[in-house]
């Protein structure tokens, strides 16, 4: 039953690639498609393992990859390496806290695209870049930062309806119970 | 508990799963990702199945003196349309004669060899123009065939699955055109957006230095390249050329006449 929670995660990967991919209403506005991975993967390295990390990189980036023109593969180390991180020093940070989720969304949003296209470069390849390209960074960047404290209230409300909570040890202690004779 | 060991041999395994997928050959590599992006198939079904729905129910809403209004308007367009290829019909004739009378060879009419395609995804990364078409390698669809709309081209097919393309449109980079303007002997190369925000607007560049290109002049493939046959609607040249490279040539920025941005169908033109 508590492998719903990874499940779920890797389910909101496959279905926000697949939103990304087939609605553009950001794309209309602002000229810039939002993604939704970082924030996803923020999330993840919060509050799962890190196999679920790994697994969220692994397929959430092969996901987007064959949507896109990407080399398959490209988004794979970005996600990995922004969940890594934060799973490393997890224990030192205030996941409760909304301003922590959202310092946590604006870094990993900001550094996930740049890191890609660091990466396509060292391949040869030509990803179209410019001014256009920081304007795309900077609404990707404050997007994450929006969406991951959402994210974390959409998920955390999820969790509380599917996911059995752990059942906490009983106080009683049978040493100090009370018997009473007749 | 995971320990240090634990992790490095994580990240290693990681790496090298990563590499090895990073190495592959181009058509293996192409081919692992249409299947990967298969995947997706039964949700673009679902979501053409809505919107096709949604379509439908605003139909049935629609109100009859609407309908009667739009079959007014169709049956005008129609009479007009008949008209005009009346005369292209006289034009077309005529055209035949002089080709008989100078022996010249008859080109081919790239209109017979369209297939209509529907536009199921965009690219996720905004770094890159591409779009998803529902056409594949069984409905005889190759690699680098145009790709084309009413209103003007759209891009070339860059990688091909079964049933399922994927088009680098023209505001990409990777989509160079070499592009003719109408009523000069002026020749340059379409190579990209020319705006950071507007994909409407594409770079024409390798123009002759001395060019008095003037706003407005339409701009239509030229034919030369090998990839897109001459003649197909472009753009129109949206400001006064500007000299680069020490003057020796010149370039502009095209409003492209597709727009990009709403692209629902398209015509691939096979070969």
């Amino acid at each position: 039953m508590n492998a719903l929670s990874p499940i779920l995660i890797l389910l909101t990967a496959f279905i926000a690639v697949f939103l990304e991919a087939a609605f553009d209403g950001s794309r209309h506005w602002l000229g810039v498609q939002i993604d939704l991975l970082p924030s996803l993967m923020v999330y993840a390295a919060l509050s799962s393992s890190i196999v679920t990390i790994t697994l969220l990189a692994v397929l959430g980036g092969l996901w987007f990859d064959s949507l896109s023109a990407n080399p398959l593969g490209i988004t794979i180390l970005p996600l990995f390496l922004a969940g890594f991180l934060i799973y490393l020093r997890r224990g030192l940070i205030l996941r409760e806290q909304i301003f922590a989720r959202w310092v946590l969304g604006l870094a990993a949003s900001g550094f996930v695209p740049l890191a890609t296209v660091i990466l396509l470069l060292t391949l040869k390849e030509a990803p179209q870049l410019g001014w256009g390209f920081a304007w795309q960074w900077l609404v990707m960047t404050a997007s994450g930062a929006l969406l991951t404290p959402a994210g974390f209230l959409l998920f955390d409300g999820l969790d509380h309806l599917l996911v059995y909570r752990p059942v906490k040890p009983s106080t009683f202690r049978y040493d100090r119970q009370i018997r009473r004779g007749r | 508990m995971l320990n240090k060991a634990h992790y490095k041999a994580l990240a290693a395994v990681g790496m090298l799963v990563l590499l090895l997928v990073l190495l592959l050959p181009r058509p293996m590599a192409d081919r692992l990702k249409l299947a990967v992006g298969s995947l997706f198939l039964p949700l673009f079904g679902l979501g053409r199945t809505a919107s096709q729905l949604t379509r439908d129910a605003g139909q049935a809403l629609t109100s009859r003196a609407e309908l009667i209004r739009q079959n007014e308007q169709l049956r005008h367009t129609n009479a007009v349309l008949q008209m005009q290829a009346q005369q292209t019909g006289a034009i077309f004739a005529e055209n035949e004669q002089l080709r008989a009378h100078f022996n010249w060879q008859r080109a081919t009419l790239w209109r017979d060899r369209l297939r209509l395609a529907r536009v199921v995804a965009r690219d996720p990364a905004n770094w890159w123009q591409t779009v998803s078409i529902d056409l594949g390698s069984l409905q005889g669809v190759r690699e680098d065939l145009p790709v084309v709309c009413e209103s003007g081209l759209v891009g070339r097919i860059k990688s091909v699955g079964l049933v399922r393309s994927q088009v680098v449109l023209i505001s990409d980079p990777a989509c160079k055109v070499s592009a003719a303007i109408e009523g000069t002997h002026e020749l340059g190369v379409i190579s990209g957006s020319a705006s950071p925000i507007n994909q409407t607007l594409v770079r024409l560049s390798h123009l002759a230095g001395n060019t008095a290109l003037k706003p407005g002049l339409m701009v239509r493939t030229s034919g030369s390249g090998g990839v897109f046959p001459a003649g197909i609607f472009i753009g129109r040249v949206a400001e006064d050329p500007q000299a680069v490279d020490f003057g020796q040539t010149s370039e502009t920025r095209v409003k492209l006449g597709v727009d990009l941005n709403a692209l629902e169908e398209v015509w691939v033109l096979l070969p």
